[in-house]
């Protein structure tokens, strides 16, 4: 099927930075960021509210455009040219916030429609993908249903899975537990956990330290649009370098 | 329940009952000035309406041929009886009506269909409607193919040709409308002031002008041997004019798709055309029913300004006769019927457009 993705070995840059830079007008949200994601690595970035994170991650699939600096997908470098914008964006999950599903179409809907339109796959192959997936985030019997009617931890696994479907090389997370009431964000931390376990590579930004300690084999800590840290989750958590990493995990430790 | 019974009858009255005496005494009679303008508005409105009431119905004549029935000093819908026909269909030729009332016959059950939920399948009856129906009215009322009589549209004229105007209008500018608020939210600078100047240029324009240029100057931009037709002017008239408006209520509806929507469809992969088709438009599209409802209510009144480049809509048609000799002096028999039929339209689709509104307020 998938005749432009190159197999990368377990190592291989999956996703390479630069020394992006990025402006909203005169505001200067990434300042000349520089990092490597190997495939295989699972990266949690995090830090103080409006440092970049978001901005950061949204780059690699250019939902946000860059103005200097080099970003490389799987070997692919994200140019301007728009069919290989969304060659990168097939290969490429993105979880968001707030989910973001598709409200006019049922659960088995919005994981079928890419494989659909994108892949071009018949559709009752692209429904039995699609409910392998909601079977594996434990949510097969919701299929039929839309997503007003599922809560917000069930609509966030829906939304994983939708993004499993298209078989991508990385997934993206965008703060996927922060707008879940607390009883729920487990259901969706576990299943990330499991994903990690199955050696997806991913970059989630989260404030979920627990799981940062148990899956990620590097945090990321930004702030005012740069990478200040950035290390193992043991000597990170535990002998944090500079005062601002400092601050900001006494912060959120502490509570 | 034979418990909750002597509860319930146990209880002291409420103050607020709402029986029909408690409504009038509190909405029309909580005092002595309310009940002194009460009283005179119910005397205005007697005096008022009774002598409309006896001249449209106690003293009118219902049943004739010609004006001799008209003799008892009130409304002569005589009248409106003996022109009936031309009033509807113009000047269609008498033998093929039956055309013109299979066409608005199709009309109406794609309409049904499209709008009574139960029914299943609404993709392939807006498609139907959009796409099939069309050709399909066309090859019917205008004929000329497939052995039927052509009619030329000068015959055209009445009830039909005002739906005709009106129906064109709208479905040719909805997928105009659609591309023109597309544009205006394109970030991509020349096709949005294209799309910014083509609407507010129309909008800033009366459509009679917009007819009379249809008229006049559109003839000066085809070469000479294609004679376009005066129906087939106005109309491309009124669809452009309309179009702008459209484009404004879809924008309207794109508007309030959160970003979000959009940007999960790109993060999946799917094109522009993909992500606007299949997620946004389908959200927007159910939002913008209600003002392009209210647009068309708005295009079907305006139609009647097609008398002005001599195209016979039912007002028009109805001023026409009564200049009739046989039938002069019943001008407002004539203009209370035509507008009557107006308002039966436009009465019947704003209910339903109110409808629509609740129903989306209430979530589905
Ligand atoms: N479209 C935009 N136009 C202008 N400024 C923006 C825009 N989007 C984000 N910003 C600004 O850029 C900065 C970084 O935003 P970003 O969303 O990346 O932060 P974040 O680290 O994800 O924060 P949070 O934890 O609140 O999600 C913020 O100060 C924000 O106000
Ligand atoms: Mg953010």
């Amino acid at each position: 099927m998938s005749t432009q993705q190159a197999k990368l070995d377990d190592g291989a840059p999956m996703i390479e930075m630069r020394g992006v830079n990025k402006w909203y007008g005169d505001f200067h949200v990434l300042r000349d960021i520089d990092f490597t994601v190997k495939k295989g690595e699972r990266i949690v970035i995090c830090g103080p509210s409006g440092s970049g994170k978001s901005t950061l991650i949204r780059c690699i699939n250019h939902l946000e455009e860059h103005q200097q600096g080099e970003i490389v997908v799987g070997g692919t470098p994200l140019t301007q040219d728009i069919k290989r914008i969304e060659q990168i964006r097939r290969r490429v999950g993105m979880v968001f916030q707030h989910f973001n599903l598709f409200p006019h179409l049922t659960v088995l809907e919005n994981c079928s429609l890419a494989l659909v339109w994108v892949q071009k796959r018949p559709r009752r192959e692209a429904e039995a993908t699609a409910m392998k997936y909601l079977e594996r985030v434990r949510i097969a019997d919701q299929a039929k249903k839309y997503p007003g009617q599922l809560s917000g931890g069930q609509q966030q696994r829906v939304a994983i899975a939708r993004s499993l479907c298209m078989h991508p090389e990385v997934m993206l997370f965008d703060e996927p537990t922060s707008a879940l009431d607390p009883e729920m964000i487990k259901e969706v931390l576990d299943v990330m956990i499991e994903l990690a376990e199955e050696g997806m590579t991913m970059l989630c930004v989260t404030h979920e330290m627990g799981f940062a300690k148990t899956v990620a084999d590097r945090v990321i800590f930004m702030d005012q649009g740069q990478i200040i840290e950035e290390n193992a989750p043991e000597p990170f958590f535990n002998n944090p370098q500079s005062e601002r990493t400092q601050l900001f995990l006494s912060q959120i430790l502490g509570h | 329940m034979a418990n909750e019974k002597t509860l319930v009858s146990a209880r002291a009255a409420p103050n607020h009952s709402v029986g029909p005496v408690a409504w009038l005494r509190g909405n029309l009679f909580n005092g002595p000035i309310s009940s002194v303008f009460t009283l005179l508005a119910i005397w205005a409105l007697i005096a008022g309406l009774t002598p409309v009431f006896e001249w449209a119905f106690i003293n009118a004549d219902w049943l004739g041929e010609t004006r001799e029935a008209c003799d008892s000093g009130g409304a002569c819908w005589v009248f409106i009886n003996a022109r009936f026909e031309q009033f509807i269909y113009g000047f269609y030729p008498d033998e093929l009506h039956w055309r013109v009332n299979l066409t608005f016959a199709l009309l109406a059950g794609l309409l049904a269909w499209l709008a009574i939920p139960r029914l299943p399948a609404k993709r392939w009856a807006a498609v139907l409607t959009l796409i099939v129906f069309p050709v399909v009215a066309f090859v019917l009322l205008h004929g000329g193919i497939f052995g039927l009589q052509l009619v030329p549209t000068y015959k055209w004229g009445g009830l039909m040709l005002t739906l005709v105007l009106a129906v064109v209008g709208i479905v040719g500018a909805l997928p105009i409308g659609i591309m023109l608020a597309l544009g205006r939210r394109s970030k991509m600078p020349i096709i949005k002031s294209v799309c910014v100047i083509f609407i507010e240029f129309w909008r800033g324009v009366p459509l009679i002008t917009v007819l009379f240029m249809a008229s006049v100057m559109l003839p000066l931009f085809v070469p000479t041997e294609v004679n376009l037709d005066k129906l087939v002017r106005a109309l491309i008239g009124i669809t452009l004019f309309q179009s702008a408006y459209i484009a404004e209520v879809v924008r309207g509806g794109l508007q309030a798709i959160p970003r979000g929507q959009s940007e999960a469809a790109a993060a999946l992969g799917l094109g522009y055309w993909k992500r606007t088709g299949l997620i946004v438009l389908p959200q927007a599209l159910k939002m913008m029913i209600p003002g392009i409802v209210n647009t068309f209510i708005a295009l079907f009144k305006d139609t009647s300004l097609v008398l002005i480049i001599g195209l016979f809509d039912l007002l028009a048609i109805v001023q026409a006769s009564l200049a009739d000799p046989d039938w002069l002096g019943y001008a407002i028999e004539g203009y209370v019927f035509a507008a009557l039929v107006f308002w039966i339209f436009c009465f019947s689709m704003s209910r339903y457009s109110q409808h629509l509104e609740r129903k989306l307020h209430t979530g589905h």
